[in-house]
């Protein structure tokens, strides 16, 4: 379903990918972990096209990403749905506007049916009655679930997970991961996770790829990930501060692109 | 000496990318504007944002700037016995010049710098991230609204500056140069041509494309959090004011075909 190729990726200088090499199949969740700012979201990013890569490719249903023009781009991209770190809601629209957007502007439902699969996609996440309010109104982990709401609205094939369990309370965070799960189970809809959430990697993970120093350090299942014997996936795995390296520093946001 | 090369040589490199970037937003702004029917809820919401919030900042400078014009030629007309000549004055110069680029500088002060905000602020925080994500160009979201909106708004505003900026000038004329308003008016509208309105009425409506294509443009490409955003809407505002005016000269001389009169 996902084929990524010798994958490179530079920000000012500072080379963030060093040629990723990664298959996800069609029905599976892959998790990616790694240290913060490794570059988990910037993979997200050039797998939905949001980023052109320095060199590789991304191919997503047998064709490259890089390669598409904009209309080719937005067909793709309509198959995809995407959870941002931050959300990342409309702040000018409500709740209700913010989940039914693809829907309002890419299917021929009616409002009425449109208010229907939103309050039915709040449910799923947990917010039924929150259609009306501004994303200002929303805590963190509610507006996390309103942008769960809004990925899932247009049925995706394909779902992008960046952070799905960071900021929001263990309770909440296991419901997340339930419906990772039961998306994948039930309907077969394929799945990328970033985390560093190892709890959440491990229940919704089919596999788990640690992203380290721009390659991927090590790939399988979470049992072979817990039994690894690469000390730099024990390591992150056990959650030891031993032989610390310093932190990477990303500067994603630096393309500067329209 | 090589360093300072390179410097100036990275700057060129990088303004001619800018100005290439900015031409690329709006060849591709106006491909949108076919599905402009289709967005006509987004295209409304600008007009009110662009248009009919601002009448009563313009009204308010028009009718001061109308009275000033009347002042100072008023006063020097006198020496002359000729006050009858402030009204065709007052009346030309808001027409043709005044009116559409003081509406211009207005809207990019206004509405110019809210918009490089509000584009700014969805940049930095994924929102336009989130929107291409949702199959949607921002170029047809945001950007071909604005631009639709400000260059159908913009005419309308420097109308209502015209209008203002005259009566501005009429009660100066009636109260200050003891002129009579009746006869001010008929000299007024007897030197003022059709021709005079619509060239400042086309040089409103491309101010208000460059208003809504920098201004978008720099939202767009702001980056770094807050101080990024206020960076870009400096940015907007400034270069907007400088293309109004620069860009100004050469339509009046477009317009006006190279003759003066």
């Amino acid at each position: 379903m996902i084929e990524i190729r010798g994958l490179h990726k530079s920000f000012d200088g500072n080379h963030v990918l060093r040629g990723i090499d990664l298959d996800v199949e069609q029905g599976e969740t892959m998790v990616v972990i790694g240290r913060s700012g490794c570059g988990k979201s910037v993979l997200l990013k050039l797998i939905i096209g949001l980023m052109k890569p320095d060199r590789g490719s991304v191919v997503v249903a047998g064709k490259d990403v890089a390669r598409m023009n904009r209309a080719e781009l937005n067909e793709l991209r309509k198959t995809f749905g995407m959870l941002f770190q931050s959300a990342a809601l409309f702040d000018s629209l409500t709740v209700g506007e913010n989940v039914g957007f693809g829907l309002r502007r890419f299917t021929d439902l009616s409002n009425t049916e449109i208010a229907h699969k939103v309050a039915e996609k709040l449910e799923l996440v947990g917010l039924s009655g929150v259609e009306s309010l501004r994303p200002a109104q929303l805590s963190g982990g509610m507006k996390k679930r309103a942008g769960l709401a809004r990925a899932l609205a247009m049925d995706p094939q394909i779902v992008l997970y960046d952070e799905p369990t960071t900021g929001i309370d263990p309770i909440l965070s296991a419901s997340i991961n339930e419906m990772v799960r039961d998306l994948n189970d039930r309907l077969g809809v394929t799945s990328v996770v970033v985390t560093h959430d190892m709890a959440s990697a491990n229940i919704v993970g089919d596999r788990i790829a640690m992203l380290h120093e721009g390659v991927i350090r090590c790939v399988g299942t979470p049992e072979d990930i817990q039994t690894s014997d690469d000390p730099v996936c024990r390591q992150f795995v056990e959650g030891r501060a031993d032989n610390d390296v310093e932190e990477p520093i990303v500067k994603s946001g630096g393309s500067g692109n329209v | 000496m090589t360093g300072l090369f390179e410097k100036l040589g990275s700057i060129s490199l990088n303004t001619f990318q800018r100005i290439g970037e900015i031409w690329l937003l709006f060849a591709r702004t106006l491909t949108y504007c076919g599905k402009a029917f289709a967005n006509r809820r987004l295209i409304t919401v600008q007009m009110v944002e662009i248009g009919v919030n601002t009448v009563p900042l313009v009204a308010v400078i028009a009718v001061f700037t109308g009275m000033v014009i009347a002042v100072q030629t008023g006063y020097q007309m006198m020496r002359f016995h000729a006050q009858g000549l402030v009204g065709p004055i007052v009346g030309l110069s808001i027409t043709r010049e005044l009116g559409p680029v003081m509406t211009g500088v207005i809207v990019a002060g206004r509405v110019g710098a809210a918009m490089a905000a509000q584009v700014g602020t969805m940049k930095v925080t994924e929102q336009i991230d989130a929107l291409e994500t949702l199959a949607t160009d921002p170029a047809e979201y945001l950007v071909m609204p604005r631009f639709i909106a400000a260059a159908i708004m913009l005419p309308i505003l420097a109308v209502c500056a015209d209008v203002v900026g005259i009566i501005g000038g009429l009660l100066i004329a009636v109260t200050q140069l003891g002129e009579d308003g009746g006869l001010y008016i008929t000299r007024t509208f007897q030197q003022l041509e059709i021709s005079d309105v619509m060239s400042g009425l086309i040089k409103s409506a491309f101010f208000g494309m460059i208003v809504a294509i920098i201004s978008c443009y720099q939202g767009l490409t702001a980056t770094g959090g807050a101080e990024g955003v206020g960076k870009a809407t400096t940015r907007a505002v400034v270069l907007s004011l400088t293309l109004i005016l620069v860009s100004d000269f050469f339509l009046t001389v477009l317009i006006l075909g190279g003759k003066p009169g």
